[in-house]
């Protein structure tokens, strides 16, 4: 062979950038002074995935953590023992405890939640006429905030009870990041605001002179409103809010507690995101709103990050050579399976002519030569045609790869103070503890000792011209 | 078929996407549809890449044949000022409400009020007829909301009834449920080939039948091409490494003896194959799951370059030959 070797030919994109900082997370996990770690990020980046792994390995590794997730997907939760939204940490078996360690998981219930402020706050009498209240039954189940809101106030209530040494947070799956921090206080000053004050109390404005002019603005608005919503909605509205503000002590002054727990020594906030232009961006703007409001950002968890054992093969060549062999095949005979293979029809249906191999009939229309010889020859074919394939699959990766490698660039170009940890892409989804404890040694691990697809189970093969009846299914 | 199409689904389906090409599929022939935006995201704008739209409903692409589009991101505050301007001729009471923030305050303290002004804005575009007495769209086509919050959104009779049992809010809800739960309407859901969204998926169905809401159909999107069939990967198993790394020199990459430069190119391209392998049964198992549920299926091509206006125009080709318009 003549030609140039391609570990030669390809100098990947990886390697142009000077390596961002490596975050690690068995130091931040183990240092008894953690005591929260925040793991936030846009929605669909496995934010709940990488907590509760996180979770494991510090449990793993003698903590006692407990977990609060948001809305896990249901196996993940079962994989915990959370199968029931009882708003309650449970302790989850199966862990390695050795090193005297407890991992306690539990799902937020944002109306339970708010019930229990409630029923915590005012005599039985008065929780029950706001429980009651249909303004509150709307707001408790379903207000644009609440879950925020109630995700940093149960937050604030495990750090009080001080029976646990580390705290992860899930935040909810908002459709911005930035949402974790705004919507708390958003829905405090609303329901402190001045506005609904005045509406709601309408009757205290009366003695004040000056407040004459906008006490005649607002009875007029509350007159429309009130012909619009109905008038039974702003006496809910206004029941409400005096009964909280009573037994409550303000929503802001609330938010702005737990918001202050966020700021204190012993919080650790992980950013979370995938190697894709719009979750990288949510990162980049959340990086930068932590920076600005004090918050401690101990660094980017990049999830479901691609790698090849091939790397220096490019997609150019890898498609260059599968076309190579798909030419000769074509020329051989004439068409026949090429043009098949691409066809949507052989899609899925198992009894089409292009999934039986070897085929007999394939065997007896090439011409000449004995039928072993036929036989022998149709195999090295389909290897060909495997081989093609084998090649485009690497091209698509290769391609992935550098798509990756751009977008993750730019966001080190523009924050390089970030500390960056990488996690490989698993083929299926995380059902298991196993599962769990697979992703927490990916987090923890330096990409650069693990090059790509060799840290994946089942890349270790068996040897030289072993047929391999089973593989890792 | 139905005039008022929804299209939801799980976030990061690309709900959007769909929703555009859907509205492009349906103006064919010289029709016209209106692409609507309750979110207030400008993701319309983004994906036909324009500035940020007003709220006023503007022509923002041509169909092949002729058809037209528009597209109108409804925002809450406006529609309720519409609203109350055209019920109560308020003038510039309106303009004092808005400054005041009481309009934030309404549709704050009544979630399921701005929902009536969302969705009772779609079904007066559905509605409205010009001089002529010819509907001024053959079709709308909503962004909606995503899976987890569609029936509720939908719903809104449910909504207001407990929030506002009298009054016009109450009268437009009504209206707005007569078109939503008539065969006016079609729900359609975007899934993704994974075990998440097609879970999300089965959800809203079970939720939007149990509030009689009419289910249109399911759209997968972002399917990746079959690079390797059954037959391929049954041989991944089983095939001779020493024959793959012939095959690999063959193809001018290097020697095929033990160490060298085609050899050492098996092992990790047959591990990439097991990957697709795994990926490949665990997308089998969830189109089963979505065939199961009896409803129209299509799929939708992944454009692993990311989407632009010219992928937009291919998925509208593709929902037309796959016979959604």
């Amino acid at each position: 062979m003549s030609r140039p070797d391609p570990a030669h030919t390809h100098d990947p994109a990886r390697h142009h950038l000077a390596p961002a900082r490596v975050l690690d997370v068995d130091p931040l996990l183990q240092d008894p002074k953690t005591r929260i770690v925040v793991c936030c990020g846009s929605g669909g980046v496995g934010k709940t995935t990488t907590a509760a792994a996180l979770g494991l390995r510090a449990a793993e590794r003698g903590r006692k953590v407990v977990v609060l997730t948001i809305d896990p997907a249901r196996r993940l939760a079962q994989s915990m023992g959370i199968d029931s939204l009882d708003n309650t940490p449970r302790r989850v078996k199966g862990i390695d405890d050795s090193a005297g360690g407890e991992l306690h998981a539990m799902m937020l219930d944002m109306k339970r939640t708010f019930d229990e402020i409630v029923e915590a706050h005012a005599d039985p009498e008065r929780a029950a006429a706001i429980l009651n209240n249909p303004f509150y039954q709307s707001l408790s189940a379903g207000f644009a905030g609440t879950q925020e809101y109630m995700a940093m106030e149960k937050l604030g209530q495990l750090r009080a009870r001080d029976e646990w040494d580390l705290i992860i947070v899930d935040t909810p799956p908002s459709r911005s990041a930035l949402d974790f921090l705004d919507a708390p206080k958003r829905l405090g000053s609303f329901l402190d605001g001045r506005l609904i004050r005045l509406l709601t109390a309408p009757a205290k404005l009366g003695g004040r002179a000056g407040m004459k002019f906008l006490n005649v603005g607002m009875s007029m608005m509350t007159g429309t409103l009130g012909k619009l919503l109905g008038g039974q909605l702003l006496k809910d509205v206004q029941t409400f809010v005096s009964a909280m503000d009573t037994t409550f002590g303000g929503f802001r002054t609330r938010a702005d507690a737990t918001y202050k727990l966020l700021q204190a020594p012993g919080t650790a906030f992980l950013v979370v995101a995938a190697p894709e232009r719009d979750a990288l961006r949510e990162a980049a703007y959340f990086v930068e709103r932590l920076a600005a409001e004090d918050m401690p950002l101990a660094g980017l968890v990049l999830n479901r990050v691609h790698g090849s054992g091939a790397d220096r093969l490019s997609a150019e060549r890898a498609l260059a050579a599968a076309e190579n062999l798909e030419d000769s095949r074509i020329v051989d005979q004439e068409g026949g399976k090429a043009g098949l293979r691409n066809s949507p029809d052989t899609y899925g249906s198992s009894d089409s002519p292009t999934h039986e191999t070897p085929a007999p009939a394939a065997a007896e229309a090439s011409d000449g030569g004995s039928p072993a010889e036929d036989d022998a020859e149709h195999a090295e074919r389909s290897v060909d045609q495997l081989t093609a394939g084998l090649l485009r699959l690497h091209a698509d990766r290769m391609q992935l790869l550098s798509r990756e490698q751009r977008t993750r660039d730019r966001f080190t170009a523009l924050h390089p103070e970030v500390a960056v940890t990488e996690v490989a892409a698993l083929p299926g989804d995380v059902h298991d503890l196993a599962g769990l404890r697979d992703i927490g040694d990916r987090l923890a691990a330096d990409e650069r000792e693990l090059p790509a697809a060799s840290a994946l189970p089942g890349a270790t093969r068996p040897p030289e011209e072993d047929t391999r009846p089973e593989a890792s299914a | 078929m139905s005039r008022l199409q929804v299209v939801s689904g799980k976030g990061g389906t690309g709900k959007t996407t769909v929703a555009a090409a859907l509205a492009l599929a349906l103006a064919t022939e010289g029709k016209r549809t209106l692409l609507v935006e309750v979110e207030g995201r400008q993701g319309i704008a983004q994906l036909f890449e324009t500035e940020a739209l007003p709220y006023e409903e503007r022509k923002i692409a041509v169909a092949p044949g002729g058809g037209e589009v528009y597209a109108l991101a409804i925002d809450p505050e406006l529609a309720l000022l519409d609203y109350l301007q055209m019920f109560y001729k308020l003038g510039s009471a309106g303009r004092a409400l808005k400054k005041l923030g009481a309009i934030d305050f309404a549709t704050t303290i009544a979630p399921g009020l701005r929902d009536v002004l969302l969705t009772g804005k779609a079904c007066e575009a559905v509605r409205r007829k010009d001089k002529s007495g010819r509907f001024a769209y053959d079709y709308v086509v909503m962004d909606a909301p995503p899976t987890g919050r569609i029936t509720r959104f939908l719903n809104v009779n449910d909504e207001v009834a407990g929030l506002a049992k009298i009054g016009p809010i109450h009268n437009q809800a009504q209206a707005v449920m007569r078109v939503l739960k008539s065969p006016e309407t079609a729900v359609h859901l975007v899934a993704l080939l994974e075990e998440m969204p097609v879970q999300e998926t089965v959800d809203g169905i079970a939720e939007l039948r149990s509030a009689r809401l009419p289910v249109g159909r399911i759209i997968v999107n972002m399917v990746r091409p079959e690079v390797l069939d059954a037959a391929d990967l049954e041989l991944v198993r089983t095939v001779p490494r020493s024959t793959v790394a012939r095959s690999l020199s063959s193809a001018g990459l290097g020697g095929a003896r033990r160490g060298g430069h085609a050899e050492r190119l098996v092992d990790p391209l047959l591990t990439q194959a097991e990957e697709y392998a795994e990926r490949y049964a665990l997308e089998h198992e969830q189109r089963a799951v979505l065939t199961e549920l009896g409803l129209p299926l299509h799929e939708l091509p992944l454009f692993a370059e990311g989407m632009d206006l010219a992928g937009l125009y291919e998925l509208a080709r593709e929902l037309r030959e796959q016979g959604v318009s």
